[in-house]
């Protein structure tokens, strides 16, 4: 692959990803204007007067043409004000501030175990095909889809707190990072709630994209060259088999995040998706957003991630 | 969630045909068909065909048993098991499972089997309703914009990215704060974001489709471009619609419990799974145990989405071999 060809995809690429961006904040602004009676109500509470949603309209500038807010609110947002959060009286990237660090370590330690179990054992599955472990370790993945993740949560909570008191059923709380991570025991059931429900994922992709890779040419190439089925395995295998995972890892962010906000709610973890449940439940709409916005930078920057490494990683890739 | 389905997974049908023949000198059914030669036998239809390689599927049956059960037990159930599901009797509060009440009751004193249906008939319903709203809609976008292409194909595929790209959760809870739902409003909500994965698999099955001949047939012989995508690209896309539409069942039913969960499912008396669900976890961990407020909810949820998925992943199944064993 030629690097101009690379250069010219990638800002294909990020223009792209820019128009989705504008899409996007355009369509969350235009929700917060669908809340019956406007956003100043929600703010203000159905039992203002006229003439206060009318000083909070012009204050806010909701009294604004909508094209006037959205540059207002998008320029503000590219200096790094993601808006004022009155219900809790803090700015909306103080929150992330806090909150994000947090998120981060749960969602890391759960992805980084999950794949530990979930590609052995994926791999496992393909090369042992239609076997009674295929079988049996195909209902996990599928009992990982089909259980809600705050279903998995209370389970282990019932199971490992209650009935067999050896994790505390509540995540470990605390405003740093260090404090979130001085009390191991109490990540254990979080971490592992979030780790089984992506294992399925995981464990499903590797299982199908090795499967797929074991027909392939190269394999039949390798094995008549006279490799051992270990070095056929590990040495080709596996290495082309981890491109789709390394690829899905920048697609799942959707995921991730919705995951994130479960567990968060069932332990109490102290991170960005249980701040954003207790947004809503005080309907408090700066947040809602910022952090929506937020999020969707992340999920667009994964797909460019995962598309860029997908080209580096995989040379037959040509744009 | 198969919300994000990658493209590459499972063969499209036009890979499986484009495939090389797998012997020399021996022809498939699909080039002697395209030679003009005479086939072997009658030619079965396609979902016929599709049902007996499902029916082979012995776990795909019990599935589908499954399914038939959880639509029994909650829409028959009532009729023979019938209770009161709108007045509160605090009286029975959190009565545990005994003679009367089989499952006990919970907080309010609603009796948990018959809640237990009233509950799943919401889920099942938003289920079902969010799913074929979203798959019509999925599938007549996807197959307009991959038929005309061009700019206006990419324009409608960029809105798709976008939506594709908010993380979903979010902002359906933000859709459930503006509109404390009703059920008719959850299936919308659910299905705005739903359409958007179907949309993009049947645009790249469209993509496939519009080069074949009788699909050109269509515009040669002056045909409207709706003709063609309704009489031709719909029905050859029925496999991985069908396929999508059973995947799209269980995700919105398990969306409609996170978001029961999370307390913005529908009002009360109106109850759905998820909804029991986050009552039951305030008393999972006082002294007494109340398993009876977590446990049937749950599992049927689990139940009912495992079943949905394993149909789903037989009938991809059956609507793939279709083209190896004829």
């Amino acid at each position: 692959m030629g690097g101009a060809t690379m250069t010219t995809y990638l800002i294909r690429r990020l223009l792209q990803s820019i128009i989705v961006l504008f899409f996007v904040t355009l369509i969350t602004l235009l929700l917060v204007h669908l809340v019956p009676g406007g956003p100043v109500v929600a703010l203000v509470g159905v039992r203002a007067t006229p003439q206060q949603i009318a000083y909070y309209n012009h204050l806010y500038g909701f009294d604004q043409p909508i094209w006037v807010q959205y540059w207002r609110w998008v320029s503000q947002f590219v200096q790094g004000n993601f808006g004022y959060s009155l219900k809790n009286n803090q700015s909306v990237a103080s929150e992330i501030a806090q909150y994000l660090p947090k998120t981060l370590v749960l969602v890391a330690l759960a992805t980084v175990i999950s794949l530990v179990f979930g590609i052995p054992l994926g791999i496992y599955q393909a090369v042992k095909r239609y076997t009674v472990g295929d079988y049996a370790l195909t209902w996990v993945s599928f009992l990982g889809y089909a259980t809600p993740t705050f279903f998995v949560g209370l389970i282990m909570i019932d199971w490992f707190s209650l009935k067999l008191p050896i994790f505390p059923s509540q995540a470990p709380q605390g405003t740093t990072v260090g404090q979130v991570l001085s009390q191991p025991a109490a990540l254990v059931l979080p971490v592992f709630t979030f780790a089984f429900v992506e294992y399925a994922l995981w464990s499903r992709y590797m299982r199908s994209s090795v499967m797929d890779n074991l027909v392939q040419d190269y394999v039949r190439t390798a094995r008549a060259k006279g490799a051992s089925e270990r070095q056929v395995l590990w040495g080709h295998v596996f290495r082309n088999s981890l491109i789709t995972i390394v690829t899905l890892i920048g697609l799942s962010i959707p995921t991730l995040v919705a995951g994130a906000i479960f567990v968060e709610v069932v332990f109490n973890y102290p991170g960005m998706g249980l701040a954003f449940y207790n947004a809503a439940q005080n309907v408090d709409f700066q947040t809602l957003m910022g952090f929506t916005v937020i999020a969707t930078v992340a999920t667009i920057v994964g797909n460019l991630a995962a598309d860029v490494g997908y080209a580096m990683l995989d040379p037959r890739v040509r744009y | 969630m198969s919300m994000i389905t990658p493209p590459p997974e499972g063969p499209s049908a036009g890979a499986v045909l484009d495939a090389p023949p797998n012997g020399a000198g021996t022809l498939t059914a699909v080039e002697a068909a395209e030679l003009g030669l005479e086939p072997t036998a009658k030619p079965r239809s396609l979902l016929r065909r599709g049902w007996e390689v499902f029916a082979e599927n012995k776990l795909a049956l019990a599935s589908l048993g499954g399914v038939v059960f959880m639509v029994g037990f909650c829409f028959i159930g009532p009729l023979i098991y019938s209770t009161d599901q709108v007045h509160v009797s605090l009286a029975q509060s959190l009565c545990p499972p005994g003679s009367g009440h089989p499952l006990g009751c919970d907080q309010l004193g609603y009796d948990l089997l018959g809640r237990l249906m009233t509950g799943g008939q919401t889920s099942l319903e938003v289920g079902f309703a969010a799913a074929v709203v979203s798959v019509l809609f999925g599938t007549l976008y996807g197959a307009f914009a991959g038929f005309v292409g061009g700019p206006i194909d990419a324009f409608l595929m960029r809105v798709v990215d976008a939506g594709l790209s908010i993380p979903y959760i979010m902002v359906l809870i933000i859709l459930s704060v503006i509109f404390r739902p009703s059920t008719t409003i959850m299936i919308f909500i659910i299905a705005v974001f739903y359409w958007l994965g179907v949309a993009r698999l049947i645009r790249g099955e469209t993509l496939t489709l519009r080069t074949r001949e009788y699909v050109q047939a269509v515009k040669v012989i002056g045909g409207r471009r709706s003709r063609a995508i309704i009489r031709h690209i719909v029905p050859n896309s029925i496999g991985t619609i069908i396929v999508q539409g059973t995947f799209a069942v269980a995700d919105s039913i398990l969306i409609l419990a996170g978001l029961g969960f999370l307390g913005l499912g529908v009002s009360p008396p109106a109850t759905d799974w998820g909804t029991m669900l986050s009552n039951g976890t305030n008393y999972l961990q006082s002294q007494q145990n109340y398993w009876w407020l977590i446990y049937p909810a749950g599992i049927a949820i689990i139940v009912t989405c495992i079943s949905f998925n394993f149909i789903g992943d037989a009938l991809r199944d059956a609507f793939e071999t279709r083209l190896q064993r004829r």
